[in-house]
C-alpha cells in the first residue's frame, strides 16, 4: 500500500531552515579558527613579475603568507573527463595550480593567500601584498579564441583548443542531405554564459588535528565523497581513510558546487601548515569571478526540411568556451551532455556536430543547471521554429510532424538515436498535445490579432524538450572519458527498534531528498514515516556516492536504496519465517509486518527488527543485525521530456518583454512528491527565463568581467516572473525500481527557447526572425526597428 | 565602541569596531548565524532583518547605527515550537528550497504584511524585488506570503 509516494508530504527539513537554525558550512565555527583572504589577480592575462608581501607579513593578526613559489604552487585540482580530438589525439589539459605561477589566465586568479586572525584583518593584509604584473593581451570569445594569431592562454600548444570533437553522422552526407533539402533554416547566435549564482557563496573550513594526523572537511558541495576522493588521490596526495568531508546544508548549487576548486585545496593544505582550522567563505564579487561559469557557445547551424516539414538533416558547429583550465567535468558538457541530445524528440535521419572547445582567458566553464542540454534543446527548438515561420507552417503541426511515435521500453525498444544514445520511453505527442490545450492554443491566434488590431504585441513560443539524466551507466561514461563511476550508494539501516536510518550518497541542497525518499522508505517498508531518518553529506557515515548533479538523486540514488531495502526484506523474511514456523514462500509482506498466506499469525517490521538485533531464538546460521548497503549502477540514463509554452507582450514603444503566461508539461516519469517537482519546475523555469531575457557575463576587450556584481548581473527578481502553471504526463522509466527519470534541470532546459520563440512570435509579422540572448529591451527594440 | 542593543526581545551590551556591519556583527559575536550573507553590494536580501520594525539589510546597516534599536532576527520569529504564521505559510506552500534566502525572505514577509495585511499578488512581487531566490521561481514565495496574509488576518 502507498500512503506517501505520490502524496505532497511537507517538507521535513523546512523547520530548521525556517527558524534560522541551517547548518550552512559559513555557520560553522571552531576554536582558534584562522581566516582566509585572496590576493586575486585583476588582469585577463599577465605575467607575474614580482611578488612582495613584506608589508602585508607585518600586519596585524597576520600568521601566514603563502604565493604560487611555496609549495602549494605544485599542487593542482585534477579534470574528471577527459575528450580527445577526432582524429585522435589527446585532450589538452594543462595544470591548474592553487596559486597561480608565472602568469594568470582570468581575472580573479588566485596569486596569493593571506591567514590571519579574523575576516577583516586577512582582507585588510591582503591588500597590502604588491603584485607587479606585466599585462598581456586576452580573448574571451571562444570563436576569436581559435582565430590565427589569437592571444594564447596555455603557451605550450600552438592554438587554444583542448579538443576538436564530433558526433552524429558522416559530415558529408550530412551536408549533402542539406544541399538536396527542399528548404534549409540557418541559425548564428551565441549561447550566452551564465553564473550559476547560488545565493549562498561557497564556503571551506578545513581542520587539521595533528594528534590523529587526520582532516575534516567542511565544504559547499553537492558531492563530499568526490570532492574526498579528487582532493586525497590527485590534488595533495592526502590518505583518504584520514579524511572526513562533510557538507550538512547547502545553500543551492546549480552545477556550481560539483567541481573540486582550488580554495578548497589549499585551505586544506594551509591548516596543516598553520596548525589550524582555516575558513574562508566567498564574496559575490570572488563567486562571480571564480566559480564555474555555464553555456557560452558559439553557434552555427542548419537545418534541412523536406516539403512537408520533415527534418532530413542537421548540421552544427559550435565553438565552447572551456575558460583558462579545465573544471571538473568541463569537457563532457558540450559533448556528450550535449551532443547526445542532438536527436531532440524528433525523427531526424542525419545529425552533425563538431565541437572546438577553446580556452579563454575566462572563468573556467562547466556544468551550470542543464548542463549542455539546455544549449542542445534551445538550438534545436529556435531551428524548428524558426523553420515554421519561413515554411509558413505551425510551430506545433511541424512539431507533430517530426515528433518520434509513443514507445513504453518494455513492449516498444528504446528509441535508438543517431547521436549514441538509446532513449528509454516516451510519449512525446501527449506531452505537446496537452500543453496546448492548457495554453488554450485553439483561439490563441485570434487573440493575437485582435491585440495586433489594438496596438498590443502578443506571441506564444513552444519548445519539446528531452534530456538525458540519472547519470550514469559507470561502463558507458567511462568508454565516452569519464575518469570515475557514476553510480549511486544507498544503506539502510534498521535500528533494533525498527526505527530506519537511510544513508545516501546523494546530497540535497534544496531538492528535499529527507522527505521524498522518506516518502519511498517508508512505503516500501509499510511503516510510518516518522520512523525513517535520511542522511547525507558526511563522509565518515556514509561509504560512499557519487553526489548529486545532472537530475540523477532518485533515479540513481533512490535505485541503491531500494536495492538495500530488498535485501532487508529478504532478510527479515528469513527471520520471520523462523519466528513464525513457516517457509519464507508462505509469507507475504505488507503494512508493515509478514504474514503467513491465509492466516491471521503475523510478525511485525519492528519485532522482526529487535530479533535480527537480540538473536536469541534465531535462524541457524543467520547473521544477527538488519543493515545492508549497496551500489546502483544504471543500466541506461533516464529520459525526461516535455513541452513548454511560453505567453509574452512585447511592448510596442520599448522593445520590454512581459511574460503573461508560462505553461509546463513535463514528463519526470514517476513521481514521489508532486509539491517538491512542481517546486523544481518552477525553479528550472524561471533560470530558463533569466537567460533568455536577463542574464549574462559579460567580459570588455581587455577581459574584465563587467557584469560582476548584482548590480550589473541581471537575475530574474520575484516581478520579473509569473506563477508558472505546471502540468505532468506520466511515462514511467522502464529500467529503475522506481520508474523515475529525473526532473531538477527540466524547468531550465525547456524554457529559455520557449520565451525566445515567443518573443519571435509576437514581432514575426514585422520581419523578425531571430534575437541574441538576453532579448534585452534594447536588444528587442532595435529589431523591431531594423525589420519594419 | 561599546553599543546596546535589543535583539529578539534580550538585551545586548558590547564592543564592536566601528566598520562591523550588522550582519558580521549578528553572525560572528552572536552566534546568530540565521541572517545569511549573500552578496556584498545589498543585492541579495539573505541578510534582511527588523531594525525597529521595518526591514532593513543588515550587511548595509553598521552595528554602530543599529546601537539603542530594536532587532528582530530570523531566530526571533517562531515563538518555541511555535513558528510564526509567516513561517508556518511558507512550510505548508513549500515557499523554501535551499533555504538559504529563507531568512531575509520571512523578514521581508513581514516588513510587506506589517505595512499592507491585504497585499495583491503584484504588491508582493513588488515588495520582494530586493530578495533574491534561486531555486524557487518565486512561486511558492508569492503563495506562502499570500497564505500567511490569510492567517494572520484571521
Amino acid at each position: 500500500m502507498e500512503n506517501y509516494i505520490g502524496k505532497p508530504i511537507k517538507r521535513r527539513e523546512d523547520t530548521r531552515f525556517l527558524k534560522g537554525a541551517g547548518r550552512y558550512t559559513d555557520d560553522i565555527k571552531l576554536p582558534h579558527m584562522a581566516h582566509v583572504a585572496f590576493v586575486r589577480s585583476p588582469y585577463a592575462h599577465a605575467k607575474i613579475l614580482n611578488i612582495d608581501t613584506t608589508a602585508a607579513a607585518q600586519a596585524e593578526g597576520v600568521i601566514a603568507i603563502y604565493t604560487g613559489a611555496d609549495e602549494c604552487g605544485n599542487f593542482g585540482v585534477p579534470c574528471g573527463w577527459q575528450v580527445n580530438f577526432k582524429n585522435g589525439d589527446t585532450m589538452r589539459e594543462p595544470q591548474h595550480p592553487l596559486l597561480a605561477k608565472e602568469k594568470v589566465r582570468h581575472v580573479g586568479e588566485a596569486v596569493a593567500v593571506v591567514v590571519a586572525e579574523t575576516q577583516a584583518l586577512a582582507r585588510d593584509a591582503a591588500e597590502l601584498v604588491e603584485v607587479e604584473y606585466e599585462e598581456l593581451p586576452a580573448v574571451t570569445n571562444p570563436k576569436d579564441a581559435m582565430q590565427p594569431g589569437a592571444p594564447l592562454v596555455h603557451d605550450q600548444w600552438p592554438d587554444n583548443a583542448a579538443f576538436d570533437w564530433c558526433i552524429g553522422n558522416d559530415r558529408a552526407e550530412v551536408e549533402k542531405a542539406l544541399e538536396n533539402a527542399y528548404h534549409v533554416t540557418e541559425l548564428e547566435f551565441i549561447n550566452n554564459r551564465l553564473a550559476p549564482n547560488a545565493i549562498e557563496p561557497r564556503s571551506y573550513i578545513a581542520d587539521y588535528n595533528v594528534n590523529d594526523d587526520k582532516w575534516t572537511l567542511y565544504t559547499s558541495t553537492q558531492n563530499p565523497h568526490l570532492i574526498r576522493l579528487l582532493l586525497c588521490a590527485f590534488t595533495l596526495g592526502l590518505p583518504e581513510h584520514k579524511v572526513r568531508v562533510v557538507s550538512y546544508d547547502v545553500g543551492g548549487g546549480f552545477g556550481s558546487k560539483i567541481y573540486h576548486y582550488t580554495e578548497e585545496a589549499l585551505v586544506t593544505w594551509l591548516s596543516r601548515q598553520v596548525g589550524r582550522p582555516v575558513k574562508w567563505t566567498a564574496d559575490r564579487s570572488e563567486a562571480f569571478m571564480t566559480d564555474a561559469h555555464g553555456r557560452d557557445h558559439v553557434v552555427k547551424s542548419k537545418m534541412g526540411f523536406d516539403k512537408d516539414g520533415k527534418i532530413v538533416a542537421h548540421l552544427t558547429d559550435e565553438y565552447c568556451a572551456m575558460g583558462a583550465y579545465l573544471s571538473t567535468f568541463a569537457p563532457a558538457i558540450p559533448t556528450y551532455l550535449h551532443g547526445t541530445l542532438f536527436q531532440g524528440l524528433y525523427t531526424t535521419p542525419l545529425i552533425h556536430l563538431n565541437v572546438v572547445a577553446p580556452f579563454t582567458h575566462t572563468v573556467p566553464v562547466d556544468a551550470y543547471r542543464g548542463a549542455g542540454r539546455p544549449e542542445a534543446t534551445y538550438l534545436i527548438e529556435r531551428l524548428i521554429s524558426k523553420a515554421a515561420i519561413e515554411m509558413n507552417m505551425d510551430p506545433a503541426e511541424i512539431r507533430f510532424k517530426n515528433f518520434i511515435p509513443p514507445f513504453d521500453g518494455i513492449n516498444q525498444p528504446g528509441y535508438q538515436t543517431q547521436v549514441a544514445l538509446q532513449y528509454d520511453s516516451g510519449n512525446y505527442a501527449a506531452a505537446l498535445e496537452k500543453a496546448l490545450e492548457a495554453a488554450g492554443y485553439e483561439n490563441f491566434r485570434k487573440e493575437q490579432e485582435e491585440a495586433r488590431q489594438n496596438g498590443k504585441l502578443l506571441g506564444l513560443g513552444i519548445s519539446t524538450w528531452i534530456e538525458g539524466c540519472g547519470i550514469a551507466p559507470s561502463a558507458v561514461v567511462g568508454a565516452l572519458g569519464a575518469r570515475a563511476g557514476l553510480y549511486e550508494v544507498g544503506h539502510v539501516r534498521v535500528q533494533p527498534t525498527g526505527k530506519v536510518t537511510v544513508y545516501t550518497g546523494t546530497h540535497s541542497h534544496g531538492q528535499g531528498h529527507e522527505t521524498t525518499f522518506a516518502q519511498f522508505v517508508a512505503d516500501k517498508l509499510g511503516i510510518p514515516i516518522e520512523d525513517v531518518d535520511i542522511e547525507h553529506g558526511d563522509t565518515n557515515e556514509v561509504a560512499f556516492g557519487m553526489g548529486t548533479y545532472g537530475s540523477r538523486s532518485l533515479a540513481v540514488g533512490g535505485s541503491a536504496i531500494v536495492k538495500s531495502i530488498d535485501k532487508v526484506l529478504e532478510k527479515g523474511a528469513r527471520i520471520a519465517a523462523h519466528k513464525l514456523e513457516a517457509a519464507v514462500e508462505d509469507l507475504e509482506y505488507g503494512d508493515g509486518k509478514w504474514t503467513v498466506k491465509g492466516t491471521d499469525k503475523s510478525i511485525s517490521f519492528g519485532d522482526v527488527a529487535l530479533t535480527a538485533y537480540v538473536p536469541h531464538d534465531y535462524p541457524q546460521g543467520e547473521e544477527p543485525g538488519l543493515d545492508f548497503s549497496s551500489f546502483y549502477d544504471p543500466v541506461n540514463f533516464t529520459f525526461p521530456f516535455g513541452a513548454h509554452i511560453c505567453i509574452v507582450e512585447v511592448d510596442a514603444d520599448t522593445g520590454k518583454v512581459t511574460i503573461k503566461r508560462f505553461i509546463t508539461v513535463d514528463d519526470v516519469g514517476n513521481i514521489i512528491n508532486p509539491m517538491i517537482v512542481d517546486g523544481q519546475i518552477h525553479g528550472g523555469v524561471v533560470q530558463g527565463i533569466g537567460q533568455a531575457l536577463l542574464e549574462e557575463v559579460a567580459y570588455d576587450e581587455g577581459g574584465q568581467m563587467i557584469t560582476g556584481s548584482y548590480m550589473d548581473y541581471a537575475m530574474p527578481r520575484a516581478d520579473d516572473v509569473p506563477f508558472i502553471e505546471t502540468h505532468n504526463t506520466v511515462t514511467p522509466c522502464p529500467h529503475n525500481p522506481l520508474g523515475v527519470k529525473g526532473a531538477g534541470e527540466a524547468g531550465t532546459i525547456g524554457a529559455t527557447p520557449a520565451v525566445v520563440n515567443a518573443v519571435i512570435d509576437a514581432l514575426a509579422h514585422l520581419g523578425v526572425r531571430d534575437i541574441q540572448m538576453p532579448l534585452t529591451p534594447q536588444r528587442v527594440w532595435k529589431a523591431m526597428q531594423n525589420n519594419n | 565602541m561599546q553599543i546596546s542593543l535589543t535583539i529578539n526581545g534580550k538585551s545586548y551590551s558590547q564592543e564592536v569596531e566601528p566598520r562591523t556591519s550588522l550582519a558580521h556583527f549578528l553572525r560572528d559575536t552572536l552566534d546568530l548565524t540565521g541572517t545569511h550573507i549573500g552578496c556584498d553590494t545589498s543585492s541579495c536580501g539573505a541578510c534582511t532583518v527588523l531594525l525597529d520594525g521595518k526591514a532593513v539589510k543588515s550587511c548595509t546597516v553598521l552595528a554602530v547605527q543599529a546601537d539603542g534599536s530594536e532587532i528582530t532576527t530570523i531566530e526571533g520569529m517562531a515563538n518555541g515550537d511555535q513558528l510564526h504564521p509567516i513561517q508556518e505559510a511558507f512550510q505548508e506552500n513549500h515557499g523554501l528550497q535551499c533555504g538559504f534566502c529563507t531568512p531575509g525572505m520571512v523578514m521581508t514577509a513581514a516588513d510587506i504584511l506589517a505595512n499592507n495585511p491585504n497585499p495583491s499578488e503584484a504588491d508582493i512581487r513588488h515588495g520582494l524585488e530586493g530578495n533574491f531566490c534561486r531555486c524557487t521561481g518565486y512561486h511558492n514565495i508569492v503563495k506562502s506570503i499570500q497564505h500567511a496574509a490569510e492567517k494572520m488576518n484571521s
